[in-house]
């Protein structure tokens, strides 16, 4: 018989994969039990780390400021003018009224008169960094495409913190994004959460805290990418939408066999540790025994697994209101949710299906028609999003250019709803911006909105930021300054533009 | 409210008395184009299609009067870069005119005879205040993409108005790659092909071939060594655009217009002394390729100040988004480019670039092509209230807007498919 010493639990769900199996050899050296038989140390629970590439992001140094005098929308649709917002260690800790504010003595402050706050913009879709500038056929690290499945593979181990694109982006308050990988397969791979900062590394540029995401896409993509193969039909599936489905349903099938096996080993491993600690009754008690066999690990279905548990967003690539529809039942059939479609350029016809089913709508203001998918695409889609009860309207960009400008895509939608009878104040329209995409994202308890504790993500605008005249004079993420219009020294130049033409230029 | 308006605005574009009425605007901020520069509390008659004054004074007895208090009345937007009604779907052949891969010929190509008034994107356009546009189309087997037209938006049969108006090329790394693989490869075929239309007849002869090109197109390249049509080439890095304007000292009976110009503001006198106007995207600020490292939102703005004549338009956003003209130029404005200057370069220059001085100006004699805004016409949230194309009001919906009416409601007890306006 065997005694097991105990490992602290800790350990066993800390770090990268704690792999002993159960054929451990017995640690002679140990020291014996009142069965005076050598003890072997405990085998652990076979777990895989949840976060093996982990943050290393810290804020930049960052000083106390109050903004005072300014036009504020608080991100949750409310607006406060001549209103004042309080930074304090880099988080929020007052909004609204400067009166009503207890000030530290001496505090630094901007006089914003004139001017608009605005929670940071959040991008829940964007490339920059695994498609980053220049475009150039050694940098197109965003589609993993030798497969239609290929959960496995992360954004985050594609993106290059030097793209030129992440400072454009912070020119025009972007604070946060999501990177995801392209729309050629059917399971993309994972999506990543960053802050806008210059880093060295990817990991300097994690979100901490925020969840995984998976990206999916449907439609003409994963069609053309594989059963097209590039021009070359016939290639491989899925060559129609039924592929498209059939491919979904085939992973997710085995993601549930994946995740039932894991879930008998943690319940057998529970059990046997259980036993573990319960001393012998009799005599002839034979013990626990050998702890459970791990199941293989797969790093497909890993992905797969965790959004299963409810640990990893998925967000879907998806144009045509009926295939939306689809992924719904799609992900009924195998208990997952939909976090966000994305581009979704139908969804204004199911603007109520989604509302009910409470997934956000990821979109832009007017883009349309450069394939059929694309072809029903209305300006109005945004705001017809919103205004179904509890809708979840989103603006995006998926473009490197359209980031810059987020805000302004944000201003035409808005205008072309109200003519369309929606009437959405500016103040609710900037929930499209940042609190809607925090919540997909999963980071509203962090970002997203000017309330006290959240992390001082925050835009100073020159002017009303749905005028195409305006622009982000200043850009604070976790209340550092990361990009000031007027000062040269805050406006950050990544390694590729050093000795080039137009270094250190406006841009 | 939304159906009714646009019921009238159908009835009124269906109305074939409109033609002969007086109309007369007032009560606007009249933004002429001309040495008149913006009129407050102005107003527009127009007759017979034609303009016939912008001032101050009261409406002429009999005028069909449009009260336009607190409105912008400018000319109709002139889209100098498109290819609207060139392509249905970009994604799907059958419907993509844009470019003939394929094809033998280039040069002898004329966009004008693929343009197809039924395109979807033409009302898409017009609602958002261009009246008019330059179609261009693609070059994609050698240096030139063919002969661009003029065309209204109305969508009509006889959109057409004039043809053969500019001749397309390409340098820089488009060009190389087309060309060969060499930027000087290039550069000798844009020469040959050059020296084989000036040659032209003489040389064809014997083989009926120049030194690169056919028969075919030395005669459509022709008019173009000769003067008779501008070459427009898109060209982005300094360098390259030194490069092109050296050709105004080899050819100069040759007429040029860049598009693109990224880099414009390096060599931004040079380009204003050889008195070459450009089209450029005002937007550019990404480093996207290595001939556009130096890419800047203020370019347009910097082209402005050392005098070169810009035109605004994306050659990349030309289909179904070539409305996206009009956010460019307030983007120029907020970057540097005075306001005056952003919005001819979306009216009058682009009419002016293809011979035009009828279009893009609001003065007595001009086409009355006339947009009715809610606001600064550059301003993200403004929109037309109404949009003229030669005196000719026209309906304010396109495909969209009858998706987005049949869809406003969700709570209808019948399909949408029954609903329709």
């Amino acid at each position: 018989m065997q005694v097991w010493k105990l490992i602290p639990l800790v350990a066993l769900v800390s770090g990268a994969c704690t792999t002993a199996p159960a054929d451990t050899p017995a640690d002679t050296a140990a020291a014996t039990s009142h069965l005076s038989e050598p003890v072997k140390p405990m085998p652990s629970r076979v777990v895989y780390g949840a976060d093996p590439y982990p943050s290393t992001y810290r804020p930049l140094p960052s000083d106390d400021v109050l903004i005072r005098n300014a036009t504020v929308f608080d991100g949750l649709g409310g607006e406060i003018k001549g209103g004042a917002v309080l930074i304090q260690g880099g988080k929020i800790t007052a909004v609204g009224s400067e009166a009503a504010m207890t000030l530290p003595a001496g505090i630094r402050t901007i006089d914003a008169t004139g001017r608009f706050v605005t929670p940071g913009i959040i991008d829940i879709h964007s490339h920059l960094g695994v498609y980053p500038s220049p475009g150039i056929s050694a940098h197109q690290d965003g589609n993993e495409v030798s497969g239609p499945v290929t959960a496995e593979v992360w954004a985050e181990h594609a993106i290059w913190p030097h793209d030129p694109g992440f400072t454009r982006a912070m020119a025009g308050g972007v604070t946060a994004m999501q990177i995801l990988p392209g729309s050629a397969n059917l399971f993309g791979g994972r999506g990543v959460i960053i802050k806008n900062v210059p880093a060295r590394t990817a990991q300097g540029m994690k979100f901490p805290g925020a969840p995984y995401t998976l990206k999916m896409a449907c439609g003409e993509n994963p069609k053309r990418v594989y059963g097209y193969g590039g021009g070359r039909f016939p290639g491989s599936a899925p060559f129609s939408r039924m592929g498209n489905i059939a491919g979904y349903r085939e992973a997710w099938q085995r993601a549930t066999e994946y995740k039932r096996k894991w879930d008998k080993y943690n319940a057998d491993f529970d059990a046997w540790e259980k036993k573990t600690k319960t001393p012998a009754e009799k005599a002839d008690d034979k013990g626990p025994g050998d702890p459970p066999n791990a199941p293989d690990r797969n790093l497909e279905l890993d992905t797969l697994m965790g959004v299963l548990n409810g640990e990893i967003l998925v967000q879907h690539h998806c144009y045509r209101a009926d295939e939306m529809a689809q992924v719904i039942d799609l992900s009924k059939e195998f208990g997952y949710k939909v976090s966000a479609f994305h581009h979704g350029v139908e969804a204004y016809k199911i603007a109520d299906m989604l509302a009910k089913e409470e997934i956000c709508g990821a979109l832009w203001a007017d883009w349309w028609g450069f394939k059929a998918e694309a072809y029903d695409g209305i300006r109005e889609n945004i705001p017809m999003v919103h205004k179904a009860a509890g809708g979840c309207a989103i603006v995006h960009s998926d473009d490197a250019n359209g980031i810059q400008r987020l805000n302004q895509e944000a201003a035409k939608a808005l205008a072309d709803g109200r003519k369309a009878g929606i009437d959405v104040s500016n103040a609710v329209a900037w929930t499209w911006l940042s609190r809607n995409p925090a919540k997909a994202l999963g980071i509203l308890d962090k970002t997203g909105t000017l309330e006290s504790s959240k992390a001082a993500d925050v835009v100073i605008w020159s002017g009303d930021p749905f005028s195409v005249y305006t622009r982000a004079d200043m850009v604070f993420v976790d209340g550092a300054i990361t990009w000031d219009r007027s000062d040269p020294a805050r406006r950050p130049v990544v390694d590729f533009e050093l000795g080039q033409p137009g270094e250190g230029d406006v841009k | 409210m939304i159906r009714s308006l646009l019921l009238a605005a159908s009835l009124v574009a269906l109305a074939p008395a409109a033609l002969a009425q007086t109309v007369a605007i007032t009560g606007g901020k009249i933004v002429t184009n001309t040495a008149q520069g913006v009129i407050e509390d102005g107003t527009l008659v127009m007759r017979d299609g034609k303009i016939v004054s912008v001032g101050t004074g009261a409406p002429p007895a009999g005028a069909t009067v449009i009260e336009a208090e607190g409105k912008w009345i400018t000319p109709g937007l002139f889209a100098a870069f498109s290819r609207v009604g060139l392509a249905e779907l970009n994604s799907e052949d059958p419907t993509n005119d844009t470019s003939a891969p394929g094809s033998d010929f280039q040069a002898s190509l004329r966009a004008a005879d693929s343009f197809n008034p039924d395109d979807t994107a033409i009302d898409v356009t017009r609602i958002e205040g261009f009246t008019r546009a330059a179609i261009v189309g693609s070059p994609a087997n050698g240096l030139f993409g063919g002969y661009g037209a003029l065309v209204d938006l109305s969508g009509g049969f006889q959109s057409i108005f004039a043809r053969d108006v500019v001749m397309i090329a390409e340098l820089g790394e488009a060009g190389a790659g087309a060309a060969g693989g060499s930027r000087s490869a290039a550069w000798h075929w844009l020469l040959t092909a050059i020296d084989d239309a000036k040659a032209y007849p003489r040389g064809f002869e014997d083989d009926g071939e120049g030194d690169l090109i056919s028969r075919k197109e030395a005669i459509a390249l022709k008019p173009v060594v000769e003067g008779r049509v501008p070459l427009m080439v898109e060209v982005h890095n300094a360098s390259d655009i030194l490069q092109l304007l050296t050709l105004r000292q080899r050819e100069p009976r040759m007429k040029l217009v860049i598009l693109g110009a990224t880099e414009g503001w390096r060599v931004a006198n040079q380009i204003a002394a050889a008195g070459v106007p450009v089209i450029v995207n005002p937007l550019t600020n990404l480093p996207d390729r290595f001939e556009i490292l130096s890419a800047t939102l203020e370019n347009a703005g910097r082209l402005e100040k050392a005098g070169v004549t810009v035109a605004i338009a994306d050659p990349n956003e030309a289909t179904h988004n070539t409305r996206f003209i009009l956010q460019l130029a307030g983007n120029a404005v907020a970057n540097g480019m005075s306001w005056d200057a952003a919005f001819k370069a979306i009216s009058s220059v682009p009419a002016t670039l293809y011979g035009r001085t009828d279009l893009g100006v609001l003065r007595q004699g001009a086409i009355a092509d006339v947009v009715i805004w809610n606001g600064d016409p550059l301003e993200l949230m403004s929109s037309p209230d109404a949009v003229y194309i030669a005196g000719v009001s026209t309906p304010m919906e396109s495909r969209q807007t009858k998706l987005r009416d049949r869809y406003l409601d969700l709570s209808e007890p019948l399909p949408q498919a029954y609903e329709r306006q």
